[in-house]
């Protein structure tokens, strides 16, 4: 009886994996075959990689990856430096109207820029930098999410440690620089890629500020381009899909474990 | 000093673009929008007025509603039935777990596309399963029926395994005792989740929640690539209502009252929340 039950749910678990893994194999299929194959499974069908040099080819996907890895950086640049002062503000300071600042802070966490597209686009344009990078990135980089991860990381450094520093003379930011900052590091990296896959993948708001070749990341470039009308082949979308989302995909399969821990610990707060 | 000092950066950019434009929405919300030869001028409530007697706006409404009852327990559940799974002494386990969390790496976009192409009247993998069963060919994206439905899918199979790991994390730190002394007792595997492992998945679960209950409201990417909103404005949410009036119909009165409406649904899910869950989980 338990045993059936037992196979039973491992056919079950099995199944659900296999519908799980089809969409993405079906588009692995399609991307690496020649077109006549897209949707002909035959073991015999010859591999070949025409569909990414076409895309490649057809759009300047080039540009649109110099212009998603800036952006990551310069998002993620300004996340580490600006949260981590406020986090330390938050952790390690008394100030008037601290607790405040802090739910002021949180608010983020409910209301964020994804949301606030009709008003940003407004301060944009009246910064005049629409169609910029900095426009996309500007809105993200106070991170709520961020400062809240770092100040609880900051709070369960022992007093002692700050202490003995001060007795020899460093000064705050010298303080945080030495001692805060190296014993926040698996924090740093968890956050880093979170910040990082999300920014990759992120489409609305860069749709929306920018309108030219120079400052679209990947995700727009990648939706300029599979909706153009002159009716591209599913092969060639399909491997375009495949490549912007390469990159990601391929640290992925590689630091499996290290991604999981990092969106679980980003997570889990 | 030091204090306001170091968080002053960080301060000026959340009020820029977090605090100003939450407040200016309200405020932009009683204007008109300018058009040629008529600037933008205070008209009370009548883009609320506008609003209450806009089919439309009641319909993304309904569709939100639906979408979120629909992706929310779904993805839940399956990250429940997944997590067990994957954390008991299933063959290849490995290889389940892959499969599972993969999606959440992928962008949306890519996501969507890779499913339009699925759903692809015709000649997608969809069509040619349920032709193999000599069902008549159908236009998943394409019809009232089932647009909404195919959008619930590609979301639920994105976010899952997403949800997964933290029910795995949670799975993981209940202690193997607890399941040694109740096969002891000889309750039955089911028996042992419903009143054991369930309960203390408890948090994971408020915190998952959260988490779905903003993504759906948050995220409309999919239906940019997939269905533009249609047919009949079937799968229009609100945000992507939102970006509808405010970007194409360049309408940003409107836009800004739409906007209200969305941050305080979010305000109200905050608040209750704070006052009803159990406060302890997030914060602190």
């Amino acid at each position: 009886m338990t045993r059936t039950f037992t196979a039973l749910e491992t056919a079950g678990a099995w199944v659900l994996g296999f519908l799980w893994a089809l969409p993405l194999a079906y588009a692995v299929w399609t991307a690496f075959h020649p077109s006549e194959f897209s949707t002909h499974f035959v073991p015999t069908a010859p591999l070949s990689l025409e569909n990414f040099v076409k895309a490649w080819a057809a759009a300047p996907f080039a540009r649109y990856f110099v212009n998603t890895i800036l952006l990551v950086t310069m998002i993620l640049a300004a996340q580490l430096v600006l949260c981590t002062m406020a986090a330390y503000a938050f952790a390690r300071f008394t100030f008037r109207g601290r607790e405040i600042a802090f739910l002021l802070v949180l608010v983020q966490l409910m209301i964020m820029p994804d949301v606030l597209i009709v008003e940003n686009y407004r301060t944009m344009s009246r910064l005049g930098i629409l169609d910029s990078l900095l426009a996309i990135g500007l809105p993200y980089m106070a991170s709520a999410f961020g400062i809240f991860l770092l100040r609880q990381t900051f709070k369960t450094v022992p007093k002692e440690l700050d202490e003995a520093a001060r007795v020899e003379g460093a000064g705050p930011l010298e303080i945080l620089w030495k001692v805060y900052v190296p014993l926040a590091r698996p924090v740093y990296i968890a956050y880093a890629l979170v910040s990082v896959s999300y920014h990759w993948n992120n489409f609305l708001w860069p749709l929306i500020v920018t309108n030219s070749v120079n400052s679209r990341p990947l995700t727009v470039g990648l939706q300029v381009f599979s909706s153009g009308d002159q009716g591209v082949d599913w092969s060639i979308i399909t491997a375009a899909t495949l490549m912007t989302s390469g990159p990601l995909l391929v640290a992925f399969l590689l630091f499996q474990r290290q991604f999981v821990q990092s969106f679980m610990r980003a997570g889990i707060r | 000093m030091h204090g306001w000092l170091l968080l002053l950066p960080a301060a000026v950019l959340l009020v820029t673009f977090t605090h100003y434009p939450t407040v200016a929405t309200l405020y932009h919300s009683f204007f008109s929008t300018s058009k040629p030869g008529r600037p933008t001028a205070w008209i009370g409530l009548d883009n609320y007025r506008n609003m209450v007697e806009d089919p439309v706006f009641w319909q993304v409404l309904a569709n939100n509603l639906w979408y979120a009852l629909a992706t929310i327990p779904l993805s839940i559940a399956l990250a429940i039935l997944m997590a067990v799974w994957v954390n008991g002494k299933i063959p290849g386990r490995g290889l389940l777990r892959l499969s599972f969390f993969t999606p959440t790496v992928l962008p949306m976009i890519a996501v969507a596309n890779i499913w339009l192409f699925f759903y692809t009247p015709g000649y997608g993998l969809l069509e040619q399963v349920t032709g193999l069963f000599g069902l008549p060919s159908h236009n998943w994206l394409g019809s009232r029926n089932t647009a909404l439905g195919c959008l619930v899918v590609v979301t639920v199979w994105k976010e899952a395994g997403f949800f997964m790991i933290f029910y795995l994390a949670a799975l993981q730190s209940i202690s193997p005792h607890l399941t040694e002394a109740a096969s002891l007792m000889g309750a039955g595997r089911w028996y042992f989740f419903r009143r054991v492992t369930f309960p203390l998945l408890m948090p994971t679960t408020l915190f998952v929640l959260v988490n779905a209950v903003i993504n759906s409201f948050r995220l409309v990417d999919h239906i940019v690539v997939m269905t533009k909103g249609g047919p009949d404005n079937t799968t229009a949410l609100l945000l992507y209502y939102i970006y509808d009036v405010g970007f194409k119909f360049w309408d940003s009165g409107y836009a800004a009252a739409l906007t209200l409406v969305l941050l305080v649904i979010l305000a109200a899910f905050a608040m209750g929340q704070f006052l009803f869950l159990d406060r302890r989980v997030h914060y602190q």
